[in-house]
This record gives C-alpha cells, structure tokens and sequence, in this order.
C-alpha cells in the first residue's frame, strides 16, 4: 500500500521538527496510541490499540528514525505486530517545506499488512491508512501549530487549540 | 418403469437422515474423558527464518499442558508426495522435505511452527498469542514466472523453484512441433486456470487418543482415505506400525479433494496425545481452512491448435506452468502431469498433442486435486480453445467438434495423449443436449434478452474425463508410489443382513445407499437389510479412498466381487442343504433353488446354517459366510459429456447470469439415478464458481487477501440456474463388472468452459471482438473487456 499526500501546518518547520521527533507529541497525534516511549536517537516503542474492519488488536511495534537532516527531512520507519491479528509495517519518508509562518509536511508512505489483517481487512485497509493519516496531521497540527484561522471550528476554540506543544516550547 | 430397489432405482440416501436431523457423528463430536484442545501457532509472513520460538512465557499460562516447535519434530520424517514425476531430461523432481510443524525457515502464510495443547480452546489460544517467534520475513516468491527467473528459493536447499519439468509424451514433441508448423491455420490461447479454495462446509479436524495398555493409538479425523493417512503416518513419518494405529474418518462434510491428504496437524495431536495420555482435538477455523486446506487448480498455460484447411484437428500443444504451493502435498505432483496432460488428446482424433508441464514453488498453501483435478485445467484449456479456433476460421463451434469427435466404431481409441478409451459416443451426446437444452429456441431467447438491453450468449462444451483411477501396474510405470486398486468384505450375519466394508469413503457420496443396491440386486434381498461400514482402519480389509470419481468403478467391482465370492459359498451350502450338487443351484429373488425343481432354500436359511453348520461337511466348507475381494481396474473408465449453456450479459455493468445450463453425460450404468443427478448438480455449482465468482488471491507479499467469505466468493443459489441434467446416453464401461464410470466430478469439469464460451459468444453478440477473457469472469472484467474492444 502506498500513500502519499501533504500538510499545511501553522507552525515554522523548527516547530514541526521538534515535533516530530517527541515521543508525548506522537502519543497524542498517533489515534490510538496508549504507550510510546524513547527517544528519536535510540528508537520509539509504542503501543496501538485499533480495530481495521473486523480485527481488533493491541499493536506493539518499534519506531526508528533515520536520514536525519534537521528541519528538512527524516525517514521513519517501523513495524508493529499485533499477536493473532497480524502485523503492520512499513515506512514513511518525510519531507518539511518552509512556506511562509507555515510548513508544508510531505509525506510518501509505503506500508504492508499481514496475516489477519491481510485475509480480513485487505478490502479496506488503504481507507483505513488514509483515515489514520488523516487523524494524525489533525492531530499534529493541533498540537504544534496555530488553529487554522479559516475554520469555523477553529475560530470558536482559537484559545483552547492554540497548539499546547508550541507553547510548551516556546 | 423405474425400479424401486436394486440398481437403476432412485433410492432414496439413508444417510441424509442422520446429515439432516443433525445426529451425525463428525470427529469435533467426539469426547471422552479428559479431551484437551490443540491450537497451532501459524506463521503470519510467507517467507521467514525462524531466529527463536520463545514459549516460556506461553507455557506457564493457565491450563497449558505441552507445546511443541518444530525441533520436536525434527527428527521424525516428513509427509511425501505420493507420485514421483521425472522431468524431461530424466532427472527426478525436486522433493524438499514437509515437516510436522515448520522447522528453520517458515514457507507460507499458515505454515504452522508450534502448537498448543491446553485444557481449553481458549486458553490454548492465550497461550499461542503468547508465544515469542522471531521470524525474520524474507522477500515472498508468489508469481510462478518470478520463481522460475529468481535466485530466492523457496526451498534453498534444492537450489531452484522448479520442482519439474515434465513433457508428455516427449516422443511425440517434434512430430508435434512440425504438425504445427505445416498447418493451414494455428489458433493460440493463453489463460489461468484461477485458483480455488476447497471450501468444505466442515473444517478439517483430528482426534487423537493414546491407548498405553497396548501402546496404541486410535487417530479420529476428516479423510478421505484413511487407509493412505495410516499408511503415510505408520511409514513415512511417526513410525507407529500399522497394528498400533486405527484411523477413523466418521462422518465428514465434504472434502473435494482437500482431505485426501495427510496433514501435519494428524501427526501433532497424535504425538501430543502420547506424550499427555489424553485425548486431543484440534479442529480447524474456517480462517485456518482457507490458509492450510490444499488448495486446487493455479495453473497458467498457453495453448496452441493446429488444424488444416478443413477444420481437422491436427495437433494440440500446451505449455503450462502449474503452482505446487510452499510443499509437495501428496498428489500434487500426479494432479498437473498424469491428471492432467494425458486428456489433452479431449474427445478428438487429432494425431499429436504434446504437453509440457513446468511445476513451481512459491510461498502460498500447498496445491493439490479439487473435484476433477487436472481433468478440468486439460477441459478447460481444450474447449476455451477450439471454441476461439472455430471463431477464427467461421465454423459453427458444434460442427467443429463434431467433425474431429472419435466416432463410436473406433473404440477401444488409443488416444494421442497415451490412453485407451474404452467406449463413449460424442455425437449422441450432442445430439442430447441440442434437443434436451432447445437449442432451436435459442434465437427466440436471444431476442427477448436483446429487449430487456441485455446481450445472450450460448456457449458449449465437450468433455472427456479419466475416471476410477487405477491399475497399479499402470501408475506403477507412471511414477505413482501407491497401487490404485480397492477392497471389501462382504459379511452375512447369521440371521440374514450384511455387513459390506468398502475401503471407499463416502462424504456425500451416497455410498451407504448406492453400494446395497448393487448387493441387494445381486442376492435378490432387500437393500434394507444391508449395511456399509467404511472409514474404519480396523474394520474395513483396506482401502484407497475416495477421489476421482473411483468409488462405485474401483470399490464397487471389489464388492460385486465379494458379493460373488458369497454367491458361490451360498450355494455350495444351499446344494448341501437340498442335497444336489452345487452346480444344479440357481439364485433368483433370494432364494436358492435346484433348476427344474420346486426345491428352494432362502437366503436367510442358507446365511443361518452357515453359522449353524450341524451336518456340514467341514471337509468341503468352512463355516461362516463372509468374503473378500480386492480390485484392480484394468483401465481407467471415460466418463464424457456435452454440455451447453446460455448467459444473459448486463452491458453496462457487466454482471454475468447463467439462464440455461444444461449436462449431458455419458456415465456408463447408473446404480441410483437420483444420486448421479446430484453429483452433477453439485459440480455444476462448483464449476459455475469457478467460471464466474470464485479466486484465491495472494498479495505480493505472499498475504491471502481472500481468507474469508468477505472476500471469496462462494456461488450462491441465486447465482445459480435450474439445471436440466441427462445420463440416458450411456455407453457402459467395457472392463469393470458394473459397467459404470464415475459421476463424481463431471459437472465441475464440463461447466467452466460452457459458461466463459457463452461470455465471449455474449460479448460477440453485442458487437464487441472479445476472444478471451480469464476466470472469475466478474462484471469488472467483462465490463473492461468489452469497453477495450
């Protein structure tokens, strides 16, 4: 399976780097996530509780980080299994294009299932990676940038989603 | 007027009695005291090494009683391929070893590694997903032309993924090289034969039990051959000896060619029920079924025929690569070459076929015979393309067939592919079907169809099949480990019913019902009164099991036999009785009498005094009534058929529905009509999935993305016709007693064809220049077909 696509976050490519790299942004961004632990030097270890069609499994997998090159481009790469429901693996090359106050995150995924997840979920396992995605950058981007002023949404919660993360940092 | 008893009569199955009120005996059903489960660990990559198996963890959780790896199994042998195949150069094939559980390296998705044994399913489940495997994934081999070209190796230790590369027969290559390059007009056709899962509606399952007062061992499980299962256990892989080890198949639901097979999962739990003295049961998912069950077909072929300026067939020539799966199950070396290739010769007289057989491992489930094995792929490949050579050359596809078919004065037919056909008559098969099916209403039909935006198509098809496989001294010189024969016993109790044990096994054959009727005609006694036992190793004299349409052929000659053998003990006690001599006695209804006489005994006074034996003479007769006989087919039988059918095409969705389908069959003699129509209904419907529904799919990575029936689609009844079905043309067998072929797998070989040839001639119909299109012929397909047209 292969995805690819791109972010516009409210934050400066330094904000989404950092970002990227810190195992409690990528605990709340990753849907799911009820463990994640490490660093970006040694590798994360997490764990995923979700359900892909009909499996439901507890996925405990490792997180690399890789081609580093500070705050352009890094490849992460990873693989969680998921016992009697099969195993989820692949990689993630990343790539942040400044654009003004914002970044532009590029991102080109390879990812591949087995077992359960293959013989049960395979009809819907690229809607389900999209969707992952999907959550993911809304997540991130709540975390690290500026709530998008264009959102309706956005513009009734400004104080409340105004990016925790980058306060913390900045 | 029909029969109501004895052969030829449509008697009711008995066995649907016990099958419909849901008081038959299937192994899951079976539980003693102390019954522990087994639950297999199966590898989730199709390509691996296994770095570790940690199971410390997994063996100190809740009801755990043993596992087991494959280092437990390291030392015991391996589950061989029953057939040696040698490929053209003479070398032997490659047989890398099949281990009881997956011992180094991990071969496909499934490929068990370790096993359970627990006080529960559930806890044995836990404890599975406890364990700790390292297995590190290797790039999966999963296309057969991939395989052939790459230097990543399924087996590394045979260096290559060829298993063989067979030809047949290699003398006639050049003759049929050169019969194409010199002829008028070459049609050529390359297709899949798309894989299928068996899908038997009861999973595989065993039971085994560890007897240690006499160190025995009684192994429950769902076969289709017993015998061949204790064989294989007993010599090739546990060495427990024959006299310690009873296999039972009781009832089983449905096996189609998948459970002809020892798997490893028997030898487990019989090993697993020795090392705990209590029995074990493992039964599989329907998600393991799809994973482990052989699967059936996977070939890819180019075929090629060669005609001169007449329409005569003048050679046949087919290269096909055929997938064997991970491992070598036990026919599936026979399944693509000797099943296969020696009916590529079809129902014609063309003077050369050659055929070359590529065999291939890739990292998927083993492959091996489903209903028809190899029969429907050699079907499939002939009828596809003599019906596009038709359309090449502006013959009627009917005519066509009928100008090459062998003609009923040329039996017995010594065909180009190396068999002797023994007797059938093709045209009046055709015949049949063209008055059966109103093929002179067909324009009529097309036109309504046209009114309602659809298009119609009419396909047809001509099959012939190698039945009731076989002589021994045949398959002997063919490569084949095993003999083909089969046996019964015929035992007559004192008060006068019969116990028959046939070494065939019936899983929705009818043999319970259909073999006393063969009885009870030739005794001239009620059917009622006799019963079969099969399935048991330790009650049946032996037995090679149930496949290729050879129970009633194979298994049926052995107890007309048997039945022979008591006939002349009968009357040898009857003569006694009525004080003649035996050759003065004649059998009619049941009673023994003296020709020209009123004298008479009954069969049950005759079946009395044998056990009763006062006044015997013991130096002439021995006491009881019970008879033997094993036996040896002198041919294969050839079953034939014509089949049509028409189709009714969505053009703007490319939906596909079969209207009219209709099976004309030559089985020879017919012991229960009704029986036979239902072999051929279910083969029909077997076969339509295959052509329209059915695929098993594997992702590149070697991950079986149709592992469930989300997924694989099963033909349902509202994908299915009404059938009309016809065996009143039938040329009897020449050769075996009964004069009868074998029904069991026709309707899955003569459908696929019937219905893609109707597709095409659909898609013709509304004016798009369609001549091929793969199985499952699924509205996708069709409808990106005809919008490339």
């Amino acid at each position: 399976m292969k995805l690819s696509d791109s972010r516009t976050i409210n934050a400066d490519a330094t904000t989404v780097w950092a970002g990227l790299l810190d195992p409690e942004v990528l605990k709340a961004c990753v849907p799911g996530c009820t463990e994640m632990s490490g660093s970006a030097s040694d590798g994360f270890e997490a764990t995923v509780v979700q359900k892909v069609g009909p499996v439901k499994a507890t996925f405990k997998g490792a997180v690399q980080l890789s081609e580093m090159n500070e705050p352009t481009s890094l490849t992460i790469s990873g693989e969680g299994k998921g016992g009697a429901a099969g195993f989820a693996k692949g990689g993630a090359d990343v790539r942040l294009e400044p654009q003004g106050d914002t970044t532009i995150l590029h991102y080109d995924v390879e990812a591949k299932v087995g077992g359960k997840l293959a013989q049960l979920g395979s009809r819907i396992i690229d809607g389900f990676a999209k969707k992952m995605a999907d959550q993911f950058f809304e997540n991130f981007s709540n975390a690290v940038g500026e709530a998008d002023p264009e959102s309706a949404e956005g513009i009734e919660e400004t104080t409340k989603k105004k990016g925790w993360f980058k306060k913390l940092v900045s | 007027m029909p029969k109501d008893d004895g052969i030829g009569a449509a008697t009711v199955r008995r066995e649907d009695v016990r099958f419909l009120t849901g008081v038959g005996q299937y192994t899951d059903d079976i539980k003693a005291y102390g019954e522990t489960v087994a639950v297999f660990a199966r590898s989730t990559v199709a390509n691996g090494v296994i770095k570790s198996i940690d199971t410390t963890t997994a063996a100190g959780m809740p009801g755990v009683l043993a596992i087991f790896t494959g280092e437990d199994f390291a030392e015991v042998g391996g589950n061989p391929a029953g057939w040696l195949i040698n490929s053209r150069d003479g070398t032997p094939m490659h047989e890398p070893k099949r281990p009881v559980l997956a011992h180094g390296k991990v071969r496909h998705v499934g490929d068990a590694y370790a096993a359970v044994i627990a006080e529960t399913l559930e806890q044995a489940k836990n404890a599975v997903e406890a364990i700790e495997a390292d297995i590190e994934e290797l790039d999966a081999i999963v296309n057969m032309k991939d395989a052939l070209a790459g230097s990543n190796y399924v087996h590394d230790e045979i260096g290559t993924n060829q298993c063989f590369d067979w030809g047949w027969i290699e003398d006639n290559r050049d003759a049929t090289d050169a019969a194409i390059k010199g002829a008028h007009h070459v049609t050529t056709l390359e297709l899949v034969n798309n894989r299928l899962v068996p899908n038997a509606m009861e999973p595989r399952s065993s039971r085994a039990e560890y007897k240690a007062a006499g160190d025995e061992y009684v192994l429950h499980t769902t076969s289709q051959n017993p015998h061949l299962t204790r064989l294989l256990i007993s010599a090739f892989v546990l060495g427990i000896p024959e006299n310690k080890l009873t296999v039972i198949a009781p009832d089983v639901g449905g096996g189609f060619g998948s459970k002809i097979y020892h798997y490893g999962e028997e030898a487990l739990v019989l090993a697993a029920a020795k090392k705990l003295g209590r029995p074990v049961t493992w039964t599989a998912d329907r998600t393991e079924a799809f994973l482990t069950d052989a699967h059936g077909r996977d070939h890819v072929t180019k075929i090629e025929l060669a005609m001169d300026a007449e329409g005569n067939f003048l050679a046949f020539r087919t290269e096909t690569l055929a997938n064997v799966g991970a491992y070598l199950s036990n026919f599936s070396t026979a399944t693509p070459t000797f099943l296969h290739g020696t009916l590529m010769a079809g129902n014609y007289t063309v003077p050369n076929v050659y055929v070359n057989v590529k065999a291939v491992f890739t990292n998927t489930a083993p492959v091996d015979a489903y209903r028809g094995a190899g029969r429907p792929e050699a079907t499939y490949s002939l009828e596809r393309v003599i019906d596009k050579a038709a359309r090449e050359i502006g013959r009627d596809p009917i005519e066509l067939r009928r100008q090459n078919f062998i003609k009923p004065d040329q039996y017995p037919f010594a065909s180009a592919a190396g068999l002797e056909y023994d007797s059938g008559n093709y045209d009046a098969l055709m015949d049949k079907m063209e008055e059966v099916a109103d093929m002179a209403g067909f324009a009529a039909r097309r036109k309504a169809s046209e009114a309602k935006g659809l298009l119609r198509g009419f396909g047809v098809n001509a099959y012939i099949e190698a039945c009731g496989i076989a002589p021994s001294n045949l398959v002997g010189v063919l490569g084949s480990r095993v003999g083909l024969y089969d046996a019964a016993t015929v035992r007559v109790n004192a008060t006068g019913n019969l116990s028959v044990m046939v070494g065939a096994h019936s899983h929705g054959q009818g043999h319970e019902t259909a073999f006393p009727q063969v009885v009870a005609e030739m005794l001239g006694i009620d059917a009622s009164t006799i019963d079969i036992v099969h399935g048991d190793t330790s009650k049946i004299p032996f037995g090679m099991g149930t496949y290729g349409s050879r129970s009633l052929a194979v298994c049926g000659s052995a107890v007309v036999r048997a039945t022979e053998k008591v006939i002349n003990k009968a009357k040898k006690i009857a003569a006694h009785m009525l004080e003649v001599s035996d050759g003065d006695i004649e059998l009619k209804d049941g009673q023994f009498s003296v020709a020209g006489t009123d004298k008479s005994v009954s069969f049950g006074e005759v079946a009395l005094k044998a056990y009763i034996p006062h006044e015997f003479p013991l130096e002439d007769i021995e006491p009881g009534l019970e008879e033997t006989a094993f036996y040896d087919p002198a041919n294969f039988t050839y079953p034939s058929g014509a089949y049509c059918c028409e189709v009714e095409l969505d053009p703007e969705t490319g939906k596909v529905s079969v209207e009219r389908m209709t099976a004309v069959d030559d089985f020879g003699n017919v012991i229960n009509p009704m029986i036979v129509t239902g072999q051929v209904h279910g083969g029909l419907g077997q076969g339509i999935g295959q052509a329209l529904l059915e695929n098993t799919t594997y992702d590149e990575n070697g991950q079986l993305l149709s592992a469930s029936y989300m997924d694989y689609t099963m033909p349902r009844a509202d994908d299915l016709p009404f059938y009309t079905v016809d065996h009143s043309q039938g040329n009897p067998c020449t050769h075996n007693p009964l004069g009868v072929k074998g029904c069991g797998e026709a309707g899955a070989i003569g459908s696929p064809p019937t219905v893609v040839n109707a597709v095409i001639d659909a898609m013709q119909s509304g004016g798009k220049n369609v001549t091929h299109i793969d199985m499952p012929v699924t509205p996708h397909r069709v409808w990106s077909a005809m919008q490339n047209a």
